[in-house]
């Protein structure tokens, strides 16, 4: 241990009287060509000063430098230590000289070097960038502009600032600009200034305005008067932030229900309506994960459409897998519940090797689209994932869809018929056979479509199923047996119950509260939230 | 009918001939047990590990074997079945004589085959890094103990990033709680505030993180620079990442470093949104010298894979291996005491470019590496300890196990040394 400590010491002196040498040294090594030689050195502190050099020459071949750098596109030959844009199109290798523009291209892959950066270089470089991209064409080159120089408000930037925000056209970047000449001007030399300054900043939710004046507080160079000031925003904001910590814990909450509600709803026909234990249900949840795997390999090149083809896909794979399960297995056990339990816990073993078989043990690899990522922002504070919200509006559609299904259609009063009683529909015609067989790929399918939306937000591997099994009967026992409507109101009042509990018990706990919680309830009320009456119960 | 059943006579009668030939063969070879879970969970890990083993003695073997014999691998599969490491570990010594085992993953497998290992007096190899608070006399740990890649993974953030607010996320078992709580007393020693240290678990498999992921960006917005220390294990890593990028956080704002993400968990997956976060190991595969480029050729060459990647545990069994070999070479015999007092102090090139030391506490000194994740799945290596830093079996940061030492030569010869009683505390695992 010692040791380490030792080592780490002399290596911090040594990297001090090592900087303190090359600033020396390399006084006069101020061209170009020199300084990205620099660049290649191992020690980050000296590329950072190396950087700081290059942004303040004038030349045109320092902005395409930086913004490669950024990208991690800037290599080197190992041997010649020439510098250059690397890039590998089609495995060919295409390298570009910085200097010349010069290509070589013809040696092999190991003899390129890539010049390595870290954050805080990355950040530096980010921020040069950023003086140079204010005053862009492109809204989003200029937001990421502003968004950079946040991070570390700099008073030399001021002037550009200030020219920037009265040319901004866009209200949310002129309001990011406003705030990061706040942001200089707390430490302003003028009075009014900062008083103007904090008045800003007690107005804004952003996390740069918080950050600001939680140091002024911590910082003793600030007076009394200027911290007393910069409590008050800080109270101000926070105030503010309580609401939208429960608005937004509201949005998790249904998040996680619809994730629930998703997941339960294929169970809610198979168990709830048709009575059986299914336990390969959460195999259906996978299949039809795969299902999107398996899309999106077959159309590599259209990914943001590949998910909307899998919806489709996975529910005529689930459902048909579904049905071969119902007519080969499980029609001979209608009225044995234990083995139901048995035969299709014991499919969901060979569904589960079955997709090892073919796909791997390793988890897959599903990409999620430009459109899915990302979040939205409602203010600086609050800001929905699109990859959630698109998952509560997908759950709500399945639901809804359903509904109608089993309320408005021929085939959902011909389901509804067989399973309140089975031999008063056969003797009206009804082939009571094929609407179990129909009902089950029903169940499935929706489970199918339940795991091309998890496919986006969890591990796409062959016991995913296994995960979302126990959570789906939970659902479906708590909400009612038999009734959709029940699985709804259970699976968002389980989702919003866990998320406010998690904040201060932790998740595992939280989870163990909920159990607990259902266990008592099932005791109180055996049939759920929403029993059913009459006489179907009976069946 | 009658012809499938011939085929299947045929078929016993060949995998009997088969058997009788590896008996015959035994007399004149080394057994090497591999004890690496090839079904199950584990599968995904540990199948990397036995073919890494399988690899060292093939090379072995054109080497012309040693001490003039044949090294021959009995592979078995403990199927990431804990109860079943103890019966395999016990098959392999006790029914195939092995002279050596190469095995395990988590640490439950581990703490499972100790009792077995140490009664038959036999040899394991424990390649991964693991929570320390371990030494026994059978095992050798070639993998990184918490100072090794905790400590200085913070010490890191702390020096060179400037980090002063902590978030200890982790899985919710053994390795995560042990090392939370080493990483807890090491921070608040070092003047950390308990109200800039946040600590999270969650099950294994978590795949919601909204909650956390927003807790974790509303403390880090209270003007110092905040990171999180990962000890999430496998799966989960991938939902928490994502929901990272989501929401808007980089690894410029807070970083992440992890201790259990390595280049075999990111492959295959598009790393765009973690490039920058770090990772500590002892081992990267885009280290620079002449023998990783030698083990990752012959790597590629074993598995028939372009895209194959090697990692810290693959180092790990590597130098295991390669010390083995020169302790038995030393001894002049496969005999387990002889072996054990041989390894001692040996010494062998690493895959760093530097070299790898066995210490009488059955620990390695070695370097320590930090890696920013790139676009590519790979590390880019931004930081390395000038030489190496010694294994500790018993972390000097927690008051019970501060006066612990491991020793096992003269005249100590003890895996848990109370230095203030002077007695071996006789709790060996």
């Amino acid at each position: 241990m010692n040791k380490f400590f030792r080592h780490a010491l002399t290596r911090s002196y040594q990297t001090l009287l090592f900087i303190f040498l090359m600033s020396s040294h390399f006084a006069f090594a101020n061209s170009f060509d020199e300084l990205t030689q620099e660049l290649l050195n191992k020690d980050f502190n000296v590329k950072a000063a190396a950087i700081d050099k290059l942004a303040n020459i004038k030349d045109e071949r320092v902005k395409p430098l930086f913004v490669a750098l950024t990208q991690s596109k800037i290599y080197y030959i190992k041997k010649t230590k020439q510098i250059g844009y690397y890039e590998v199109i089609d495995k060919q290798i295409n390298f570009q000289t910085i200097l010349t523009g010069e290509s070589i291209n013809d040696l092999s892959k190991r003899k390129y070097k890539k010049v390595t950066t870290n954050n805080a270089v990355r950040s530096q470089i980010k921020l040069h960038l950023a003086a140079l991209n204010i005053l862009s064409k492109d809204d989003a080159i200029r937001l990421s502009a502003i968004d950079s120089m946040l991070k570390s408000p700099d008073s030399l930037l001021l002037s550009v600032l200030k020219t920037a925000t009265k040319t901004e056209s866009s209200r949310k970047i002129k309001a990011l600009i406003d705030l990061n000449i706040a942001l200089i001007e707390i430490d302003s030399e003028n009075e009014t200034e900062r008083k103007v300054a904090y008045e800003f900043l007690s107005k804004s939710l952003h996390e740069a305005a918080r950050i600001k004046l939680t140091q002024v507080i911590d910082d003793e160079s600030y007076t009394q008067e200027e911290k007393a000031f910069a409590e008050k925003a800080l109270g101000n904001i926070e105030d503010k932030l309580k609401y939208l910590k429960v608005t937004e814990n509201v949005f998790f909450g249904i998040s996680a229900g619809s994730i629930l509600l998703l997941s339960a709803i294929g169970l809610a026909i198979t168990f709830g309506v048709m009575g059986v234990i299914n336990m390969a249900h959460g195999e259906m949840i996978m299949i039809g994960a795969y299902t999107t795997y398996v899309v999106q390999l077959i159309m590599p090149e259209h990914i943001g459409l590949s998910i909307l083809v899998a919806i489709p896909a996975a529910f005529l794979v689930s459902g048909l897998i579904g049905v071969i399960i119902e007519r080969g297995i499980i029609q001979f056990l209608y009225g044995r519940p234990l083995e139901t339990l048995l035969a299709t816990f014991g499919v969901s073993l060979i569904l589960q090797q079955a997709v090892r078989s073919i796909f791997s043990a390793l988890n897959m690899p599903v990409i999620t689209p430009q459109w899915m990522s990302g979040s939205i922002e409602i203010n600086d504070a609050l800001s929905f994932t699109y990859n959630r919200l698109y998952i509560i509006m997908f759950a709500l559609m399945v639901f809804i869809g359903l509904l109608i299904i089993l309320k408005r259609t021929f085939f959902g009063l011909q389901m509804r018929a067989v399973t309140q009683n089975r031999q008063m529909a056969r003797s009206m015609g009804i082939r009571s056979s094929w609407v179990d067989a129909m009902t089950f790929g029903l169940g499935s399918g929706i489970a199918g479509i339940a795991g091309v939306a998890l496919s986006q937000i969890t591990n796409v591997g062959p016991e995913m199923g296994q995960s979302y099994i126990i959570d789906s009967f939970m659902v479906v026992v708590f909400g009612g047996v038999g009734n959709l409507w029940g699985t709804f109101v259970a699976a968002m009042s389980l989702g919003v119950a866990n998320k406010f509990i998690e904040p201060f018990a932790g998740a595992v706990l939280a989870k163990i509260i909920i159990l607990v919680f259902i266990i008592m309830f099932i005791q109180k009320r055996p049939r759920g939230l929403f029993a059913l009456k009459g006489r179907s119960v009976e069946g | 009918m009658k012809t499938l059943i011939k085929k299947a006579a045929l078929c016993g009668a060949i995998a009997l001939t088969a058997g009788v030939s590896v008996i015959a063969q035994a007399a004149d070879t080394i057994k090497i047990g591999v004890l690496h879970s090839l079904s199950g969970t584990m599968a995904i890990s540990e199948t990397t590990l036995k073919d890494t083993v399988l690899m060292m003695i093939e090379e072995q073997n054109k080497k012309g074997g040693l001490l003039g014999k044949q090294l021959e691998a009995v592979v078995v599969d403990p199927a990431s079945n804990w109860p079943l490491f103890a019966e395999k570990t016990r098959e392999l010594i006790a029914k195939e004589n092995v002279d050596v085992i190469f095995g395990c993953w988590t640490s439950v497998s581990r703490k499972s085959v100790l009792p077995v290992i140490e009664e038959l007096n036999g040899l394991l190899f424990y390649p991964v890094q693991y929570e320390g608070e371990e030494s026994s006399k059978n095992v050798f740990y070639t993998g990184a103990a918490p100072n090794q890649q905790a400590i200085p993974a913070v010490d890191y953030l702390m020096n060179e990033v400037g980090v002063t607010r902590w978030v200890l996320a982790g899985t919710d078992y053994v390795y995560p709680r042990t090392t939370n709580k080493i990483l807890e007393a090491y921070l608040k020693a070092q003047g950390v505030a308990d109200a800039d240290i946040m600590i999270n678990y969650t099950p294994f498999g978590h795949s919601d993180w909204q909650t956390i992921v927003s807790d974790v960006k509303k403390f880090g917005s209270a003007g110092k620079k905040t990171a999180v220390v990962s000890t999430i294990n496998g799966d989960a890593n991938v939902p928490f990442y994502k929901e990272l990028g989501n929401q808007g956080i980089s690894a410029e704002d807070i970083p992440v470093i992890a201790f259990s993400v390595g280049e075999e968990e990111l492959s295959g997956f598009d790393t765009t949104p973690l490039v920058g976060h770090l990772a500590a190991w002892n081992y990267f595969m885009s280290a620079e010298s002449e023998a990783n480029d030698k083990f990752i050729d012959s790597w590629i060459e074993f598995t028939g894979d372009e895209d194959r990647v090697t990692n810290d545990p693959m180092e790990a069994t590597y130098i295991g291996f390669q010390m083995w070999v020169e302790a038995v070479e030393k001894a002049g015999t496969t005999d387990v005491d002889a072996v054990r007092s041989a390894m001692y102090g040996i010494t062998v090139p690493n895959l760093t470019g530097g070299y790898a030391v066995m210490n009488t506490n059955h620990h390695l000194t070695k370097p320590v590496l930090i890696g920013e994740i790139t676009a590519d799945g790979q590390f880019d290596i931004v930081f390395e300890t000038k030489g190496g830093v010694i294994g500790d079996a018993w972390t000097d940061h927690l008051e019970e196990s501060a006066k612990l030492v491991a020793d096992w030569t003269a005249p100590i010869s003890c895996g848990n040394y109370n230095i203030e009683t002077q007695k071996c505390s006789g709790q060996n695992f």
